[in-house]
């Protein structure tokens, strides 16, 4: 009874006109503030760091200047820039010396601004080349390249459909129509892009905290042939009208998705060998969250398939809990695991606190795999499914505050480096946007935001924001880390920019134009208006929605460009004591002073 | 004692087990508990056809934007009389065939209306095919895609007897040709009428979940309120034929901006029409009866509305003329 009216009150608050005021529609606003702060932070410690730049070095970098004072210098300053030279070459041979000593002038160009190129600030360039096997670099370029073609695909796709809104009449052949297309988008940037570029770095991770090769690369090739075999074929067999229900990222029928599991299988044992082999004591965190995540996928794929409970709603409750735990179980977890390992590597220090992420780990398995009725809120589902769901979607915040605590305070004192590499701000706004995007699914799940946004473009958003903002923001911060690293190839540090910039403004257009719009819509709704002005007033929003996505899109092709500067093969790469050694000393050089 | 720190097979047993469980419970055993829902007495299980047609209306996706599942919440009101209940689904969500699972009919998103009771909002064929081949010839902003391969052309003369077609005029065919609705397109519409919310007398089904306070005493905004109501109930109820602008649509609709009946000085045709329905001309899709859909004062909104828009002029209609011949209806049928 006193639950009874505990939740009675609730409701009888639900009214259109305190909308504003419920706690989740304040909550969800603050977090949309701190997203725009965060965009506005880093452009300012960008732009902070190229005005002081272009004070230092306009007045004696202009380059009429330069040359009028290389003309006009007489014998005994040429004598003195040459001896300042010699000494330079000394501090080299004694590289000790000039490790302790600061010598401002020592005759060498440490950095070239071009002034006539004010846009983009140089970052410091990736200086170290790690080792590592060929076979290892060759599995991680093939998952890689293979996530990379699925992205520039999957995106391609839902750029499509989602001008359909505002032109229905694009096309009319039933291989295109928007119902066979939408799945196709989902599942592609799910099965194709994120999971292939976790495992691709999975691979890198494992090998490296296990200090072993990976167990075997003849399994991990089966697995990559496998999962892509999926892909491909599930969408073919969507666009050709065969389905298996209709429930979301469950759309393959099972014996496509039985050949994504095998894929996981074989990745989880080769794993977990490699774990079990391993040449420290210790499992790193990340081993974990990676293995873990495998085990879990594969049970939820078991579970999601088995058919012997699923006629009636009883299909519905494993609807929520499938699509619920693909996310968490699978993306989420899998990526928590990569960043403890990437994150802190790129910063070069420990992780805050090691007990925090263990924390994160069991509370995330916990929490997580009990919320998935959240989708269903007032539905004919048990009520006390519901209620279980909505408490433990509040109880999210525990895993969340301890995860990005644990991040940001990795990155505390190192927000200088921000402004000067090309990394971090992508695991900036993957971890700002793990906080956001999870806490506000927890919000969401409360009863009356459900009652103002479900079924609205809203929830469109916060799938993007999460699949988006957290996971491909954080695949894509993890990669600039290590595929220079292993290729000694750097991608062009504008195009690294502008891929960054595109996509997270387009991110933000995309976000804030259904974020609003679905709040319009659910208003309308509340007010019993005809449905068809819900569809009308959405007209503008869907113009801003494809326009973001216009630029995400953009910014993938920009990224399967760097991507390819990234991996492609270099002659001079054969030779075992080339240039790059060479390169590297002369960056210890430079750093050095 | 597990040492997980250092034990990775007691780590992956352990993460293994409690996810097992914690799934179990909150998974497994409450879908088995769905799935022991029966029917409701006396409903019904679908046709061959309507079977057909809800495999169409899977593989086509048309889940990704509609739902079917009315929610114990003052909004839903629209799409249902009462809450879904678990038995709702009893028929239509049982597994498709050895390939496919059951389908998930409750859907996540409504970009299109909801469809629990489309059948008896929309009851006519003509309209439901004319909206699949294109929606937008019947639902001006709509912007949902067009079926047009679930039709052929065909020449008039190789015409079959039975063969359903499209108002020619308005689908722009050329010389003899003619659009004709192929067996998956009739499969579709037949499943589409068949969603009709069963109502059953003797339970008391759950109530709405309110979301505004009932307002009380407020009666400034009485007239102003009631015209409003008129517009808006028209755009539900009559719009998606007669058009929100009243113009119909050329050769399946018949237009209220200045038609005679509308216009009439005594309503009585016209509330006739609304009451019991309309089927006397042949060149035009059949209008349904609303006499149990619709109070007398709504319908009195909705006939003022029409009879001041759009160019017509007639005096407004007495509540008591519609009561009056509500009456006689229902003592002639008895």
């Amino acid at each position: 009874m006193n639950v009874y009216h505990l939740l009675s009150f609730q409701i009888k608050v639900l009214n259109s006109e305190n909308w504003l005021s419920s706690p989740g529609v304040i909550g969800t606003f603050i977090l949309a503030f701190i997203v725009l702060f965060l965009g506005i932070f880093i452009l300012i410690k960008r732009l902070n760091g190229y005005v002081d730049l272009l004070k230092k070095n306009t007045k004696n970098l202009a380059e009429e200047e330069f040359q009028r004072r290389l003309i006009n210098l007489d014998e005994k300053q040429v004598d003195a820039i040459l001896n300042q030279r010699k000494q330079g070459f000394k501090g080299e041979e004694k590289q000790t010396a000039l490790l302790t000593k600061t010598v401002k002038n020592s005759g060498f160009i440490k950095k070239i601004i071009d002034p006539k190129n004010p846009l983009f600030d140089e970052k410091t360039k990736s200086t170290i080349t790690i080792k590592i096997s060929n076979e290892l670099k060759e599995i991680i370029v093939w998952y890689l390249g293979a996530a990379v073609f699925w992205l520039v695909f999957g995106t391609l796709v839902g750029q499509y459909i989602g001008m359909k809104f505002i032109w229905p009449e694009m096309d009319s052949i039933s291989w295109l129509s928007f119902g066979r297309l939408r799945p196709v988008h989902t599942n592609t940037v799910f099965w194709g892009w994120a999971s292939l570029a976790m495992i691709g770095l999975g691979h890198y991770v494992v090998a490296r905290t296990s200090n072993r090769e990976i167990f075997s690369y003849k399994r991990s090739k089966i697995a990559f042939w496998l999962l892509n075999l999926s892909v491909v074929l599930g969408n073919l067999f969507l666009m050709a009208g065969v389905n298996n229900g209709g429930g979301e990222y469950r759309e393959y029928i099972w014996p496509i998705m039985f050949l994504f599991a095998i894929g996981l299988l074989i990745t989880f044992f080769n794993f977990y060998k490699t774990v079990a082999t391993r040449k420290i004591s210790e499992i790193y965190i990340s081993n974990w969250f990676i293995l873990a995540s495998l085990i879990w996928t594969i049970v939820l794929t078991v579970i999601g398939y088995f058919p012997d409970y699923q006629n009636g709603l009883g299909e519905t409750v494993i609807q929520g809990y499938y699509m619920h735990q693909g996310v968490g179980m699978w993306f989420m977890t899998f990526t928590l695991g990569l960043v403890y390992y990437f994150l802190p590597s790129t910063l070069n220090k420990p992780i805050y606190s090691y007990s925090l992420g263990v924390l994160a780990f069991w509370t995330q398995m916990l929490f997580y795999t009990l919320i998935g009725t959240h989708h269903f809120v007032f539905s004919p589902l048990p009520w006390w499914l519901q209620t279980v769901a909505i408490v433990f979607s509040a109880g999210m915040f525990i895993p969340v505050f301890a995860g990005s605590t644990n991040f940001l305070m990795t990155m505390r004192g190192s927000w200088n480096h921000i402004s000067k590499s090309y990394v971090l701000p992508f695991f900036l706004v993957g971890v700002v946007f793990y906080f956001v995007g999870s806490v506000q699914g927890s919000f969401q799940a409360f009863r009356y935001t459900n009652y103002l946004w479900h079924f609205t473009d809203f929830n469109v958003a916060h799938s993007h924001m999460t699949m988006y903002g957290i996971i491909t923001f954080l695949m894509w911060g993890c990669m600039y880390a290590i595929l220079p690293k292993i290729t000694g190839n750097e991608p062009s540090q504008n195009l690294v920019g502008s891929h960054f910039w595109l996509a997270f403004i387009g991110l933000i257009a995309y976000m804030v134009s259904l974020m609003a719009g679905g709040t319009l819509k659910g208003l309308s709704w509340i007010e019993g208006n005809p449905f068809i002005e819900s569809v009308i007033l959405m007209k503008n929003y869907w113009v801003w929605r494809a326009v973001g996505g216009s630029l995400m899109f953009i910014s993938h092709l920009i990224f399967g460009y760097n991507f390819y500067l990234m991996v492609r093969k270099k002659n001079e790469m054969l030779l075992p004591l080339s240039d790059d050694s060479v390169l590297e000393k002369q960056n210890l050089h430079t750093q050095s002073n | 004692m597990l040492n997980l720190h250092k034990d990775h097979k007691n780590l992956v047993l352990l993460a293994f087990s409690v996810f097992v469980v914690l799934s179990i419970g909150v998974a497994i055993l409450p879908a088995y508990q769905m799935q022991e829902y029966q029917p409701i007495p006396g409903q019904k299980d679908l046709t061959v056809s309507e079977r057909k047609g809800l495999e169409i209306y899977i593989s086509e996706g048309c889940v990704a934007c509609h739902t079917q599942q009315v929610r114990n919440i003052e909004m839903d009101k629209t799409w249902g009389e009462r809450p879904s209940l678990a038995s709702d689904y009893y028929y239509s969500k049982q597994r498709m065939d050895v390939w496919r699972q059951s389908p998930s009919l409750l859907g996540s998103e409504r970009t299109g209306p909801d469809l629990t009771n489309i059948g008896n909002r929309q009851p006519s064929d003509q309209w439901h095919l004319l909206h699949l081949y294109n929606p937008r010839l019947v639902v001006e902003a709509s912007i949902m895609p067009q079926y047009s391969w679930l039709f052929e052309k065909i020449d008039t003369l190789y015409l079959a007897d039975d063969a359903v077609t499209l108002a020619r005029g308005i689908t722009k065919m050329e010389g003899r040709e003619v659009l004709v609705a192929t067996q998956d397109a009739l499969h579709l519409v037949a499943y589409l009428k068949s969603l009709q919310q069963f109502s059953f007398e003797n339970a008391t089904p759950s109530d709405f979940i309110p979301a505004l306070p009932k307002e009380q005493g407020d009666n400034a905004s009485v007239i102003p309120a009631n015209k409003t109501k008129g517009a808006s109930l028209y755009q539900n109820n009559c719009a998606a034929c007669h058009q929100s602008n009243g113009r119909g649509v050329k050769g399946a609709f018949p237009p209220l901006a200045g038609s005679l009946i509308v216009n009439a000085k005594n309503p009585e045709t016209l509330i006739k029409i609304v009451l019991m329905g309309y089927d006397a001309r042949a060149e035009y899709g059949v209008m349904p009866e609303f006499a149990d859909k619709l109070t007398d004062e709504e319908i009195k909104a909705i006939l003022d509305h029409e009879r001041t828009n759009w160019g017509n002029r007639a005096p407004e209609v007495p509540v008591a003329t519609i009561t009056h011949l509500r009456d006689s209806i229902s003592k002639l049928s008895q």
